[in-house]
């Protein structure tokens, strides 16, 4: 793995600030994102795609491809997987979630093993390891984020429109099928990008805490994703310094910093505009 | 009828089928709607009400027969049944341009039509099951729709609220001039505006004005005796109701006979019938 040999540069200062410039530049493109995830409620099917990163990081260093590609490659592949799983409708969805996130990540785990003449940091695909993130590192984010938050403004109307009825969407006109692909697809990406900073088992947080905070203070769908984008940075700020303050291990501190301000958060008084109504389990 | 041949026909299906692996949806249905005309779908659960809808609205294509629809048909859409979650922030003002841009002043001009610009600014969960359906109403119109679809419009409202749905379809039916694709599994209730009446079970199992539907043999057939004579046919300010034992209520009676009847159809599907499966 060439991170290390990135290091030296100082382009961007030292370590720290490019740990918060590449946590920054996800948080951004995770808050929107995540909204669709707790609007949708993928909670569970992005933390299945997120588990099968680690099989994609086993699969990239075995044939010797990208590792970004790879595990972009397999989490999409997961996401198509339980496309063609549901419609045999055998098994309820929860269930084929539960299968495909332990399976990947059990695989993942299992092939990592076999990989002997690398070796790896396992705690640093688990847990991430944002301070170990290279300008080249850096120039992904910024570039793929760029990239999904294109998409995901370009394609906001439908996307939007088949989550609140996907059957309203396609009378008028729209393709809530398609809209379902691009999702899946941008998620995958975020993933992707993701895993360095704060590890396969910790990307949903980014994408569902910051959302769920956001909520409780936005009135239209746009105002809770930038809410959840600004949150998301607060948190991945916030951690950091306190895990060099108290030095505690980093990806965890950012997702303690979104928890206790979605903690926070939770002293907001909803006011009646922002109306009221059941809630679902994330 | 003389005037209704000049209007514009909208959607032509003939003899339009959908099979979905090996099993027939629905048949053998012709129906045309024209601008101006309303056309009502009846029919038990399963009988292919939706299906021939989405064959209508184009979301599904016909394995059999054709459809033909204006081209470039602009459609608004009226679901059965929405229920926004409260994670999803969302306004009325916001949910009118869900599929399209629209500007403040058409805004407000749709919702006033409904009667809620009063509630532009409430979120979603907030509604009443009836000022929601008002604001679904306003969505779909604001489109300024050829088409209007209507999914079990009156689905979960009382029998006041009923009453202004049925009477907010004729008026939208008399200003906008758009054709109206009402689905209904409310056997007693059918708007008297209604131009067409189609009863649905598989196939089409007739067809007509209200009260044609009402005594023809196999609308008795389909719905059993019980529903015998128990179509009532929504007229303007009625305010009560005739059922099969003759009693008139003020509603809400008649949707827990409605229930029994769905019930029961299993029994009857297809009894005496000679189309095949």
């Amino acid at each position: 793995m060439d991170i290390t040999t990135m290091r030296g540069m100082t382009m961007f200062g030292d370590y720290f600030s490019r740990a918060l410039i590449a946590g920054m530049g996800l948080a951004l493109v995770a808050g929107p994102l995540g909204c669709f995830v707790v609007w949708r409620r993928m909670a569970y099917f992005g933390d299945t795609m997120a588990h099968s990163a680690l099989l994609g990081v086993a699969l990239s260093i075995l044939l010797s491809v990208n590792m970004t590609l790879g595990v972009f490659a397999v989490a999409a592949l997961v996401a198509g997987a339980l496309i063609v799983l549901q419609r045999q409708a055998t098994l309820s969805t929860d269930a084929l979630l539960g299968i495909l996130s332990h399976s990947t990540l059990a695989v993942g785990l299992v092939l990592v093993g076999f990989l002997t003449t690398v070796r790896i940091d396992l705690m640093g695909f688990l847990f991430g390891d944002i301070l170990a993130v290279s300008v080249e590192d850096i120039a992904i984010i910024y570039g793929g984020g760029l990239a999904i938050l294109l998409i995901l403004i370009l394609a906001w109307r439908p996307l939007l429109a088949s989550t609140v009825s996907p059957e309203l969407a396609e009378a008028e006109g729209l393709r809530p099928e398609a809209s379902r692909l691009v999702l899946m697809i941008l998620m995958a990406s975020v993933i992707a990008i993701a895993m360095k900073l704060v590890g396969v088992l910790l990307i949903t947080s980014l994408l569902i805490i910051p959302a769920a905070t956001a909520r409780r203070l936005s009135a239209t769908p746009e105002m809770m994703a930038v809410v959840a984008a600004v949150l998301g940075a607060i948190a991945v700020v916030g951690g950091l310094f306190g895990s060099r303050t108290w030095d505690t291990a980093s990806g965890p501190s950012i997702v303690v910093m979104a928890l206790l301000i979605f903690l926070v958060s939770l002293a907001v008084p909803v006011t009646r505009l922002f109306g009221r109504g059941e809630t679902h389990g994330a | 009828m003389d005037a209704r041949a000049q209007r514009e026909t909208l959607i032509t299906l003939s003899n339009a089928g959908v099979s979905r692996g090996g099993r027939t949806l629905v048949s053998g249905v012709d129906l045309t709607i024209a601008r101006g005309e309303i056309v009502t779908l009846i029919g038990p659960n399963g009988s292919g009400k939706s299906t021939t809808a989405k064959l209508a609205t184009g979301v599904l294509k016909p394995s059999t027969g054709t459809v033909v629809r204006k081209p470039g048909l602009r459609i608004g859409y009226v679901p059965q049944k929405l229920t926004i979650d409260w994670t999803l922030p969302l306004t009325v003002d916001r949910l009118m341009t869900l599929t399209g841009r629209f500007s403040a002043a058409e805004i407000d001009a749709a919702l006033e039509a409904v009667g809620a610009r009063r509630l532009l600014k409430a979120a979603v969960q907030e509604l009443s099951g009836g000022e929601f359906q008002r604001v679904l109403f306003a969505r779909a119109m604001i489109r300024k729709p050829d088409l209007l679809v209507l999914d079990e419009p009156v689905q979960g409202v009382d029998f006041s609220g009923e009453v202004a749905l049925y009477e907010l379809v004729r008026q939208i039916r008399d200003t906008t001039q758009s054709g109206i694709l009402m689905i209904s599994h409310d056997l007693h209730v059918v708007m008297a505006e209604t131009d067409t009446v189609i009863c649905l079970n598989g196939h089409v199992c007739c067809r007509g004005t209200p009260s044609m539907v009402k005594r023809s043999p196999e609308y008795l057939k389909l719905f059993g005796e019980r529903a015998a004579g128990s179509l009532a046919i929504y007229q303007h300010h009625h305010d009560h109701e005739h059922h099969d034992d003759g009693c008139v209520t003020p509603q809400g009676h008649a949707h827990e006979h409605h229930h029994d009847h769905t019930g029961d159809h299993g029994h009857h599907d297809h009894a005496g019938h000679d189309h095949v499966r």
